[in-house]
């Protein structure tokens, strides 16, 4: 194979002008849904973990079952369900929505687990001492709790964010205009994969330098897995 | 009439009708999980074991460029790119062919940094007793080194094979009959959602054991290291 053949079928700056819009298009679909999947996920976990550190026990019994479920269903599943399921009960959502909704419920389900993970590795003498103090519950997790746990949640968290925002390409499924999608389409209709390289370099622009922060964060506040 | 709730998502008929052809797909599921997760787990070990012995900085460097790059790249992004790329080139893959490939340069960085983290966990002190014993280093590694570097990272090992099998699902996209395409295929055909959530059944059925297996290797971990619960 020489090598002129794969630069005029992967990286054809021809095409590449011609379609670079259209994948710039889906990019910022896919950084809107990043956000919205990042903001909605975590603070869905982030409560989740909260209202479970009351250890309310059928309220417990709730959430431990959500997230294991989510855990446990792929989360491609999860949007084709939101997507060609739902309209048959009447409850249609956009590619967007549906899209959104699987991976914030995924990502807070995830999230809630490190976050509550966090909350249990410290020593519940910490939790006794900040409520004799005349603390409430709520101001413990808030002032005493989260911000120790903080240092060990951060590794994980960054993993599992990056993750679930690459799950934002399954949109394409359901018909999504993120990257991929457009990639693909453009891709056919010029006959040439080099949409498709461009759409790869997009999600690594996008990508790459959230997995360096993360490998940064980790040898920074080390790992919670690692003992001498 | 109008359907109730359970004739268009628990539809026992159309459940009896799609069932077999679900559980063809489930097969297809199990078979492609048992052949991708040895190879990548393979993988990620050999990279992982060649990053460890490796006293080259430029190796070093270069196995972190190739981990960050496949995690940075989303799995399906990469096996379209493979399956519709590819023959461009004249290079015709099967979508079997297309998805063993995919799936091992993206596990491949994804175990490969597990068990690079769990070999780094293995106390230096463990080398230096073995090698004094008179064990080779090669041995070592395989005796003493290996088997505690999977013990401390047997969660994220775990982890990462429910993971594996969930991502199976993007086979789908390249019409590998896995569960997923099955159901959808049984789906289009009947215009009716309910083998879509039959097949969501089945995958919180086989994983559900796991993921709860999962969870309390993570609470054995977490209590060693002196968490209160």
């Amino acid at each position: 194979m020489d090598i002129d053949r794969l630069i005029f079928t992967f990286f054809n700056a021809e095409v590449a002008k011609q379609y670079l819009p259209q994948v710039l298009e889906g990019a910022w679909v896919t950084i809107l849904l990043g956000l919205a999947v990042i903001g909605a996920g975590l603070a869905g976990g982030l409560l989740l973990a909260f209202l479970r550190s009351f250890r309310i026990r059928a309220l417990n019994f709730f959430i431990v079952g959500f997230v294991d479920i989510m855990r446990a269903l792929p989360p491609l599943v999860l949007i084709i369900l939101f997507y060609y399921a739902l309209p048959s009960i009447g409850v249609s959502l956009s590619a967007f929505a549906a899209t959104w909704l699987a991976l914030a419920l995924v990502l807070a389900a995830f999230s809630e687990e490190i976050f509550w993970s966090g909350i249990a590795s410290l020593p519940y003498g910490q939790v006794e001492a900040s409520r004799s103090t005349g603390m409430s519950h709520t101001q413990t997790m808030i002032y005493i709790v989260l911000p120790q746990a903080c240092k060990m949640m951060i590794a994980p968290l960054t993993n599992r964010v990056i993750a679930t925002v690459k799950g934002t390409a399954y949109g394409s499924v359901a018909a999504l205009n993120e990257i991929l999608n457009q990639a693909t389409s453009a891709t056919s209709f010029a006959g040439n994969p080099t949409p498709l390289t461009l759409g790869a370099i997009g999600y690594l622009l996008i990508f790459i330098p959230v997995v360096v922060a993360g490998r940064m964060v980790e040898k920074r506040y080390g790992n919670a897995r690692k003992r001498v | 009439m109008e359907p109730t709730f359970l004739q268009t998502f628990l539809n026992v008929d159309i459940m009896k009708e799609v069932g077999p052809y679900i559980l063809t797909g489930l097969l297809t599921t199990l078979k492609l999980s048992a052949l991708v997760i040895p190879l990548g787990m393979a993988s990620g070990l050999l990279l992982a074991l060649l990053g460890f012995v490796a006293n080259n900085r430029l190796v070093r460097a270069l196995l972190v460029v190739y981990i960050d790059f496949f995690r940075a790249f989303p799995p399906l992004v990469l096996l379209m790119f493979i399956y519709t790329g590819f023959p461009y080139l004249g290079i015709e893959l099967t979508p079997l062919q297309a998805v063993a490939l995919g799936f091992m340069l993206n596990n491949s960085s994804y175990f490969g940094e597990i068990f690079r983290a769990g070999l780094e966990s293995v106390p230096h002190g463990q080398f230096e007793a073995a090698r004094s014993t008179g064990l080779s280093a090669w041995q070592t590694l395989v005796h003493i080194a290996i088997p505690q570097a999977v013990r401390n990272v047997a969660p994220d090992l775990v982890s990462n094979m429910i993971e594996v099998v969930k991502l199976t699902t993007i086979a789908s996209v390249v019409a590998l009959p896995e569960m997923l395409y099955a159901a959808r295929t049984a789906q289009s055909m009947l215009y009716n959602p309910t083998p879509i959530v039959f097949a969501a059944g089945v995958y919180l059925a086989l994983l559900w054991p796991f993921v709860i297996l999962l969870g309390r290797l993570e609470k054995r971990q977490r209590l060693r290291m002196g968490a209160s619960f």
